[in-house]
């Protein structure tokens, strides 16, 4: 005989993915790394601004990237020309790395280098304004980007997304010109939703607005990164 | 379609639990609720969820989803609105962000019925 129960979870249905990604941040909290979580639509800039960023930077930050791409290295290949550890992470079919995806890649990181000579890892995501919003990977902050050439009414459509940026980077600053594009008015739709987040509009072309971005960068390290935390040794990899 | 990456990691949520539990019971329905304020489609959701849970310790399960709506509260007003999702997200009031949502973020697994043999009580 068979009797029916009730329980309650009351958990989120990420529970797990949340379970991963607090790991990987305790990785990087470890570590003393701040990690930053790129995220926009295919083709809005990230690769390059992480060029940018990569090639000025070099000289005073030690950076690695952990590179999301469904299929290819294109992206990665870019990024191992500024001499910095760049892991690159195949998703298949999936539109967002999840927190079990960047293990591997920190895993693979930690093994190749000694992480706590770094400060900041990147972790480009896969291009797509919808799902990497709601995949944590352990960052401790999230960027987005929304380049000119998308329009003003993104944030309106994926709001989720701008709701949840603590920076957002108006790319492609150089092509406003040209375009019927109103800087205005994606600020102010963007305020709609988030008030806090910070707005940066910046070329990876020219490098305007590159010094702002770079400051907000310096910012969080010295926000987010927790030097003096007690070094776990239990802590272990994986899981 | 990520709510095919949303299951994945629902599967895995109710799966820890079901492990943690030493009869491994027969689970007949997941409740969910799911806010509107989220990436998600509920029908999609249930597609993927009927197609990847055949053939596991979920084949069968029913998934049970109770949509949320996005409610906004208004600090300056002191009053709750109901932001229209691509349209406009700010007070309609006074034009405030949408600072304090109060729902339409769920995403979350209310509970589990399932069936279990009753122990078998010691001679």
């Amino acid at each position: 005989m068979h009797q029916t129960f009730d329980a309650a979870l009351e958990i989120n249905l990420l529970h797990a993915n949340q379970q991963g990604a607090d790991h990987n941040r305790s990785h990087f909290d470890e570590w003393g790394i701040t990690c930053l979580n790129v995220m926009s639509s295919p083709g809005a800039g990230k690769t390059a601004l992480l060029e940018r960023t990569l090639a000025e930077l070099n000289h005073e930050l030690r950076m690695a990237v952990i590179e999301g791409d469904m299929t290819t290295e294109l992206d990665a290949d870019r990024l191992r020309q500024y001499n910095v550890p760049v892991i690159a992470i195949n998703t298949g079919r999936s539109c967002h790395l999840d927190a079990r995806m960047v293990a591997g890649g920190i895993h693979q990181f930690a093994h190749q280098y000694n992480p706590s000579d770094f400060d900041l890892v990147f972790v480009e995501n896969v291009g797509n304004l919808v799902c990497p919003a709601k995949f944590e990977v352990g960052e401790h902050a999230k960027v987005a980007l929304l380049s000119v050439t998308e329009g003003e009414d993104k944030p309106l459509k994926y709001p989720v997304m701008f709701q949840e940026a603590d920076c957002l980077l108006i790319t492609k600053l150089d092509l406003a010109p040209y375009l019927d594009v109103k800087l205005d008015r994606i600020v102010e739709n963007v305020r709609q939703m988030n008030s806090h987040v910070t707005i940066i509009p910046v070329s990876a072309k020219t490098g305007e607005g590159l010094s702002q971005w770079f400051d907000w960068i310096r910012s969080s390290l010295s926000h987010y990164t927790m030097q003096n935390l007690p070094i776990s040794a239990s802590m272990s990899l994986g899981g | 379609m990520h709510e095919t990456d949303m299951t994945k990691a629902l599967i895995l949520t109710v799966k820890d639990w079901w492990e943690s539990q030493p009869d491994r019971p027969t689970i007949s329905h997941v409740y969910l609720t799911v806010g509107q304020f989220t990436c998600v489609e509920p029908a999609s959701l249930q597609f993927s969820f009927e197609v990847q849970t055949r053939q596991t310790f979920l084949d069968g399960a029913k998934l049970v989803i109770q949509e949320t709506p996005l409610i906004a509260f208004c600090h300056h007003c002191q009053q709750e609105y109901h932001p229209e999702i691509g349209i406009h997200y700010a007070c309609p009031t006074c034009q405030s962000p949408m600072d304090d949502i109060r729902s339409g973020r769920e995403l979350k697994i209310d509970r589990l019925e399932y069936t279990s043999q009753p122990p078998i009580p010691l001679p």
